[in-house]
């Protein structure tokens, strides 16, 4: 594959995922193609007293076995999947001890939303129970957005360009991006994607007052987005971290795997709140589209953002109508499966449509049955959808007006 | 041919007097803004100063509503982006809201607010299960950082690309140098850029205390910060936001706008080492520094001024000492080096935006801003630091470093726009 304008392709050469349904790609494969969730009642506190009861908790995940002792204590759970999630994605791109790197020619550019929150929850608790004294050392290097990033630095000697772009649900895109950005420039190798986890009591409540968060009680039943029922939507935890690199690095040291090259990017914000100008969702595609020089009738598949709140939905279908065509492209919403995941969001949703990529299989959106019809939306519901695929737009929009979207391309076989 | 990228607008809320102008004409009188911590009782910790902004949000033009829905830090950023725009000559009307970007750097968002609205919802941190029923109508808006780009974008009207950039210390360098590489893309013509952060509530300086970062010379807080000094002994905490107009190079002229300076080059890397220790040799923000002048085409005989990190720790001040002979050479002797964290403290994610601001006026008043509290040099730190006094000197090109908790290197060199060919 040749980069556009010229300049060198950044493709991915490794994943690895942490989410509410599986533990690495191939355990969060497997429960995505066989349909299995993992939203259920939240476990690690008492929510029976809030609004909102369920969540896409990451349960398989014991960080002892996963992360060094001293480690652990030093970080936040974002940090625990971050690193986790980078060794299985290095080792997936046969990079796991860097070998033929360079220090300054690889770097880590993580996606981030609300840093480390329930590090936080206990350090705020020790500071305004027992005094300033009791606060944890490692605060203010645990709870802060850059953590993950620079732990990541250092576990792996990355000394390139670092970075760390916090823009609610889009940082997931923002972020990979970036890394492109920076392959680009003549880093060789960027650790990039993101990994949440603010489902302590405080980092859950603070949600709650935006009003999109769901209230029901039946897993099945909570997150139905583009569905006529849909009112709100679950949050999660987890994620996904990958390994981009120049496509000349990859082939150069023969990688097994190439899974996809990240071929266009668009990102732009909404008008104020209150303004009759129209959202920049469709812009953020289209300047993907142009980015990747491809058509829209090029995209096989779509994976959505899907709010899971009516108005939102709505927004985003006339979109993608727009863009495609009334029912003319694949949209698949796997997130049913995850809940939204914050900066772990659109970074598992870009590992997910690349794994599509790879083994052309559309994943489903288990749980909506009743369709909106006026969206016009081809949702792959029940049961994977076979086919072959080349090019996947994956779309994600962050909390007060950022909207990104992205174009993935399978590599050549 | 490269876009390139220039300064037409700067807005400051810097400790002391709010404004571009109070902030300017105070560091260039050698003036210190630290003082022992008015915001709350400090007695329980261990360093008890910070600079403070004198800063009223409804004085500054904001409303009532935008007041209790804003984070302290959101109040600065946006005030400082509206000074930005308003010294722009940019009128939001005229302005192409696609064509018109975001990027805002912040190393802990909203903290103090989170802090604030916590202490209500554990009934004052008894609680670990906290009560959902008193979480305020905008408490998501400081959950997440993005909001302050949020609210920028708003106040600036722009629609086009936005990000919100955390590299904890680094966050401001590094939030104006993503803005640059979206210009220079092509992805905007104009790029709202700048950093904020407001970070002086009991959980920051606790953890600061935890750490032994910042100063306790709590009886002297006017001359507390004292970077290159032989008796320093720490930071001192500083709240503050500075926000740019970038603007691509034929954009500006095609308008007539003023331009203060050129964003001609910029680098950033990791020391990998550890999240707060400096190892001395200062090797990585020396490759960024080389990295940030090939961009700008600059020997190290060009470089007229070096604004540094000057943090006033004992690592920081020999670490970047080390980077500045590394990458200059001879030339690091004779180049006035300045750290004016002595005088508005370090505002962690802020700082950065502030710095560059700071080296775009050098540029334009042709002074150099001194280091104050500087009067027993520490013999391993033996450059020019320009102590005490600001010096009137031309400067046609100013190099900003950043250095920060993750092992963040950044450097970004400014240049007078003409001095430098194409």
């Amino acid at each position: 594959m040749s980069a556009a304008g010229g300049q060198e392709a950044a493709v991915v050469t490794g994943i690895g995922v942490i989410a509410p349904n599986g533990t690495g790609t191939g355990a969060y494969w497997r429960a995505v193609l066989a349909g299995q969730p993992g939203i259920a009642p939240i476990r690690r506190f008492d929510a029976s007293s809030y609004p909102v009861r369920l969540a896409g908790e990451v349960t398989g995940f014991a960080p002892e076995q996963h992360v060094p002792g001293r480690l652990i204590a030093q970080t936040d759970r974002m940090t625990h999947f971050a690193l986790a999630a980078t060794d299985w994605a290095l080792a997936d791109a046969g990079a796991a001890d860097l070998a033929g790197f360079d220090d300054f020619d690889v770097s880590a550019i993580t996606a981030n939303s609300s840093g480390g929150f329930e590090y936080g929850q206990r350090e705020l608790a020790n500071l305004w129970t027992k005094g300033s004294r009791t606060v944890s050392a490692y605060q203010s290097i645990a709870w802060f957005y850059a953590a993950s990033t620079g732990q990541i630095s250092i576990r792996h000697g990355l000394r390139g360009p670092c970075g760390v772009v916090a823009t609610e649900q889009a940082s997931g895109i923002d972020a990979t991006a970036q890394a492109r950005r920076v392959v680009r420039s003549g880093t060789r190798l960027v650790v990039t994607g993101g990994t949440d986890a603010s489902l302590c009591p405080w980092g859950f409540i603070t949600q709650l007052p935006t009003g999109r968060l769901s209230q029901s009680d039946d897993p099945a039943r909570a997150y139905l987005p583009f569905d006529a029922a849909a009112g709100g939507f679950i949050p999660g935890e987890g994620g996904a971290m990958f390994v981009v690199e120049s496509e000349t690095s990859a082939l150069a040291r023969g990688v097994e795997t190439i899974y996809g090259e990240i071929a266009g990017y668009g990102a732009t914000f909404d008008p104020p709140p209150g303004s009759a100008r129209p959202a920049g969702l469709r812009r953020a595609i289209d300047i993907a589209l142009d980015d990747a020089r491809v058509a829209a009738r090029d995209v096989d598949v779509v994976f959505a953002d899907a709010m899971g709140v009516p108005e939102l939905d709505a927004a985003e279908a006339r979109t993608l109508t727009e863009v495609f065509g009334p029912r003319a492209v694949p949209v698949a919403v796997p997130k049913t499966m995850t809940g939204r995941l914050y900066a772990g969001g659109a970074s598992l949703d870009i590992a997910t449509a690349l794994l599509s990529l790879r083994d052309g299989v559309i994943p489903p959106a288990v749980n909506i049955t009743s369709p909106v019809a006026g969206y016009e939306l081809d949702l792959i519901l029940d049961s994977p959808r076979p086919e072959p695929l080349r090019t996947a737009l994956v779309v994600s929009r962050g909390y007060g007006g950022f909207n990104a979207a992205l174009v993935l391309r399978r590599a050549r076989p | 041919m490269t876009r390139r990228t220039v300064i037409t607008g700067i807005g400051t809320v810097a400790p002391g007097e709010p404004g571009t102008k109070a902030f300017w004409d105070m560091i260039t009188r050698g003036q210190t803004a630290t003082r022992t911590i008015s915001f709350f009782d400090p007695a329980q910790f261990r360093s008890q100063m910070a600079a403070e902004c004198d800063f009223d949000p409804l004085t500054a033009g904001l409303t009532p509503q935008e007041a209790r829905r804003m984070d302290r830090a959101v109040q600065l950023a946006v005030v400082a982006a509206r000074e930005a725009i308003a010294d722009s000559g940019l009128v939001y009307e005229d302005g192409d809201p696609h064509r018109t970007g975001v990027s805002i750097g912040s190393a802990c968002g909203c903290t103090m607010g989170l802090e604030q609205e916590y202490r209500v919802v554990s009934n004052g941190g008894r609680d670990w299960v906290v009560d959902a029923s008193y979480a305020v109508p905008h408490l998501y808006g400081y959950h997440v950082p993005s909001t302050l780009t949020c609210e920028v974008a708003w106040a600036a009207g722009a629609e086009g690309p936005a990000a919100l950039i955390s590299t904890g210390c680094t966050s401001g360098i590094d939030a104006i140098g993503h803005a640059r590489q979206v210009l220079q893309e092509g992805g905007a013509d104009v790029i709202i850029a700048g950093a904020s952060d407001a970070p002086i509530s009991p959980i920051s300086v606790a953890c600061f205390d935890a750490i032994k970062a910042t100063s306790p010379m709590n009886d002297d807080p006017e001359h507390a910060s004292r970077p290159f000094d032989i008796s320093r002994q720490g930071f001192v905490l500083g709240e503050g936001a500075a926000v740019l107009v970038l603007e691509e190079l034929e954009h500006a002229r095609r308008r007539g706008a003023h331009v203060y300076a050129e964003i001609a080059g910029y680098g950033a890397r990791a020391n990998a080492t550890h999240m707060t220790g400096l190892k001395p040799d200062g090797r990585e923000m020396s490759v960024a520094i080389d990295t940030a002048m090939a961009e700008a085409r600059i020997g190290p005989d060009s470089v007229g001024y070096i604004n540094a990190h000057g943090s006033g720790t004992k690592q920081n001040d020999v670490h970047e000492t080390n980077a500045f002979k590394r990458s200059l050479g001879q030339h690091a002797y004779r180049i006035p080096v300045s750290s004016i964290k002595s005088m508005v403290g370090h505002s962690l994610g802020a700082i950065g935006a502030i710095e560059v601001a700071a080296c775009a006026l050098a540029i334009e008043t042709s002074v150099v801003p001194p280091t104050a509290n500087l009067h027993d040099g520490d013999p391993q730190c033996d450059l020019d630091y320009v102590p005490l006094e600001a010096r009137e000197q031309r400067v046609d090109s100013a190099l900003c470093v950043g250095s920060g908790f993750g092992g963040f290197q950044s450097a970004m060199l400014l240049t007078r726009t003409g001095a430098r060919s194409s």
